[in-house]
């Protein structure tokens, strides 16, 4: 919709039945994607007050740069193949088929998972060297950042977890494909974040 | 091929029926019961705030005379009620009570979008109530660092709270995040893809509007408190130091270091401006609705009316720091949202003359609703006036820390809300329970409310100019203050326990009402807006019967010329309308004199 089309209408002067069966305005889509959309931008807000925090917070004296792990880049590269599986997914569900489907969506939950208990040994390890969550305002936005955003993918899991148990049970991809499809774009979303993420806590 | 909501898709439609008494009353996913369940709670917690606002009254009105509160319980109450009301009683009822209620029945659909989500929105919203009001009975009791929380003050043994009061405080708010977070994506998404047939976002009523575009100011600025929340609560729980600096406490140093105070303030600020705007925008609307139906003219300058939401929505993101002055900040930072600010207020003012220019030459309705409509025009003028004077950096410092900004805000956004909020009861309370309210006791309870309330707060700026500080439990030997003063704060502590004690009769008329009050038929306002034009009163699960109804104008078609009524409902179409008379046709001023 061109918004200053709809914002200079005259509502006083136009009568009459405006527009088809989609009311005049609305957006041509499912209203769950229009959902997600506002969702990803109030996710985009949390992460940047994050953002804008840390790099209020480094400035301060009392910062000591974290050496971030090598470790991360293997799980990067865990998240990425997750997306990467999501968008086979979608892909085939798009088509309308029905081979490998099941292979690609619980693939790129798998790979999601995998990512998640790598950013636990780091945690793991981290703590085992010394360098607590108190320890550095570095470290503590470490931790944070990093919880923060398996928190999210815990919740995209959770969405990931409903929709395989519908399709090991035997729904249609047309059943399903909403739901890849959204769940594909929340993942590439929060690779992009981590890959944000990433860049920020490299940074010191 | 378009995608074609479920709205316009009768047969398609999936309404979840209630099959018992629990998923009808308790566990429902109907958003007009979800609407009473936000808005009952919301006017509870509310009650709750009242009464420790009278509880401060009392000490500063008769200090030394009653034994109710000691320091510790006045700060605690100043916190407590500073965050219900303006949190867990203003936002939850103006967008989870009317937002519920209004937005589908305005909108011409069946329900919110995701009725399952707006189910879990109210019962997560419940959940953060009874972790806030959990922390009364907790050791230490709730927090009393007031409401803005700010650290280091907030974590320190000297503030009443300080242990689990503040931990629960933070909980509840990022709770509370996250049931607005629900409910919000359901209000929005609703605004845009659930309109029925014709209706374009320009027909849409501005209460509609209003509460959409503070959704979206709450789905952007809730972030802020939610992360400034969980920063904190590592500080409190694991020792961080994102807020805490190096601190002294009672002579041994603190565990922490180095972290700032001021990027709390930003972060909080960052919300709690919008915030104001989130109240206050959705009150805006609810009031220009109001104002129309009982004038009986359509709202004065509608598209403005729309622009100014949205203008007013995008510059309370700019204009946080206002609220900062005193913290110390360069000059140019302090010019600049002094700027923003004021320029804030030209499409405020914009608004306020709508208001008054819907209501010249109106065929004016004096009821209960616009009683408190009319009301809240001029308390919101004082209380808008006044911010004019704290938005420049000079005034503001000597005045930031007495009465007078307490005088401001409760002017601004506690009474001119709540006079919205009653307005918007009264207004819509025939079609939620189908029966008329007592019109004597509500215009009782509108005058002493209204005149009450210019009794507590019109002195209040009169001993912010003599410098009396606000915040303080009782003022000891203040030489500069003089005895008079507190002459004034007696009046004051009388007056409000006289406005407290009236909203009493609110309760008795809501309640008497339901029982005995006159059935009100379908449209007894003769509102032109969809949601007096459902088939049923109250209505029903679905809201439309069989059909959804089809727009063909927009919500203001009152006194139009020519028509037979003085006003056409939105889903009647055009041409339909009976003719009438021309000779009654006022060509001077366009409007029909049929229906005077």
């Amino acid at each position: 919709m061109s918004l200053f089309k709809t914002l200079t209408e005259k509502p006083w002067e136009r009568k009459g039945i405006i527009g088809g069966l989609n009311p005049e305005g609305a957006f041509d889509t499912p209203p769950e994607r229009v959902a997600l959309g506002f969702f990803l931008t109030i996710a985009s807000v949390i992460f940047s007050m994050f953002g804008v925090s840390y790099v209020i917070r480094m400035s301060l004296p009392d910062w000591e740069p974290l050496a971030e792990p090598f470790q991360l880049w293997l799980n990067t590269g865990l998240l990425a193949i997750s997306s990467i599986f999501f968008q086979w997914a979608r892909n085939i569900a798009n088509a309308g088929n029905q081979k490998n489907l099941m292979t690609a969506f619980i693939g790129g939950g798998v790979f999601a998972l995998l990512f998640i208990a790598g950013q636990m040994v780091i945690w793991e390890n981290l703590q085992a060297t010394g360098f607590y969550v108190a320890s550095n305002p570095a470290n503590s936005f470490f931790y944070l950042l990093t919880g923060l955003h398996i928190a999210h993918l815990l919740g995209g899991l959770w969405v990931w977890s409903k929709s395989s148990i519908r399709l090991l049970s035997g729904s249609k991809p047309d059943d399903v494909r909403l739901s890849i499809e959204l769940c594909t774009l929340y993942w590439h979303f929060l690779l992009i974040v981590w890959l944000v993420i990433f860049a920020i806590l490299s940074n010191t | 091929m378009a995608y074609v909501p479920l709205a316009d898709q009768d047969s398609e439609m999936e309404m979840h029926h209630p099959h018992s008494w629990v998923t009808k009353y308790v566990w429902s996913q109907d958003h007009k019961v979800i609407a009473i369940q936000y808005g009952g709670l919301a006017i509870a917690v509310g009650v709750i705030a009242l009464i420790l606002s009278l509880l401060m009254r009392m000490q500063l009105g008769f200090p030394d005379t009653f034994d109710l509160i000691d320091p510790s319980s006045y700060y605690q109450s100043v916190t407590m009620h500073g965050m219900i009301m303006v949190v867990y009683m203003l936002t939850a009822l103006l967008l989870g009570g009317f937002g519920n209620y209004l937005i589908p029945l305005m909108c011409g659909a069946r329900d919110m979008v995701f009725p399952f989500l707006n189910m879990l929105s109210v019962w997560v919203y419940a959940l953060s109530v009874i972790i806030l009001l959990s922390s009364f009975f907790v050791g230490g009791g709730p927090t009393g660092a007031g409401w803005t929380l700010y650290p280091p003050q907030t974590a320190l043994a000297g503030t009443p709270g300080h242990d689990m009061g503040i931990v629960l405080m933070l909980l509840s708010l990022a709770v509370f995040v996250v049931a607005f977070t629900m409910g919000g994506l359901n209000y929005v998404t609703t605004v845009l893809q659930y309109r029925c047939r014709g209706l374009t976002m320009m027909r849409l009523p501005l209460t509609v509007w209003g509460i959409f575009v503070a959704t979206i100011l709450g789905l952007f600025a809730f972030p802020a408190l939610l992360v400034s929340a969980i920063m904190m609560l590592f500080d409190l729980l694991l020792g961080t130091s994102f807020f805490m600096p190096a601190v002294i406490e009672s002579g041994t140093p603190l565990d922490h270091n180095g972290g700032s105070p001021i990027l709390f303030q930003h972060l909080f600020w960052f919300f709690g401006h919008p915030e104001v705007y989130i109240v206050a925008l959705p009150a805006f609307g609810l009031v220009s609705d109001v104002l129309s139906t009982h004038a009986r003219k359509n709202i004065f300058g509608y598209r403005m009316m729309v622009w100014a939401i949205i203008a007013i929505g995008g510059l309370s993101f700019v204009v946080w720091a206002h609220h900062m002055y005193v913290s110390g900040m360069h000059p140019y930072f302090g010019f600049f949202f002094a700027t923003t600010t004021l320029i804030i207020a030209v499409p405020t003012a914009l608004k306020v003359y709508n208001w008054v220019l819907t209501l010249w030459e109106g065929d004016i309705r004096l009821n209960a609703p616009m009683y408190f409509a009319i009301g809240f025009i001029f308390t919101f003028i004082h209380g808008g006036l006044t911010g004019l004077f704290l938005g420049n950096v000079v005034i503001d410092l000597p005045l930031s820390d007495t009465y007078f900004v307490v005088a401001h805000f409760h002017m601004v956004m506690g009474v001119s809300p709540v006079l919205v909020i009653f307005a918007a009861l009264y207004h819509w309370f025939p079609k939620v329970s189908g029966r008329m309210f007592h019109e004597g006791m509500a215009k009782a309870h509108f005058w002493i409310t209204f005149l009450g309330t210019y009794a507590i707060y019109l002195p209040m700026h009169y001993l912010g100019f003599l410098g009396v500080p606000r915040r303080y439990y009782a003022m000891g030997s203040t030489d500069f203050i003089p005895e008079s003063a507190q002459d004034l704060n007696a009046a004051i502590t009388i007056a409000a326990l006289i406005v407290g004690a009236a909203q009493i009769l609110f309760f008795i008329n809501i309640f008497w009402s339901l029982r005995n009050g006159k059935a009100a038929g379908p449209n007894p306002w003769g509102s032109a807006s969809l949601e007096w034009q459902t088939p049923d009163t109250p209505p029903k699960h679905g809201n439309w019967g069989d059909e959804l109804p089809t727009v063909y104008r927009w919500a203001y078609d009152y006194s139009v010329p020519g028509a037979q009524e003085d006003f056409i409902p939105q889903n009647v179409p055009d041409g339909d309308e009976p003719a009438a008379d021309e000779q009654h046709f006022d060509s001077d001023h366009g409007v029909s004199k049929a229906g005077a």
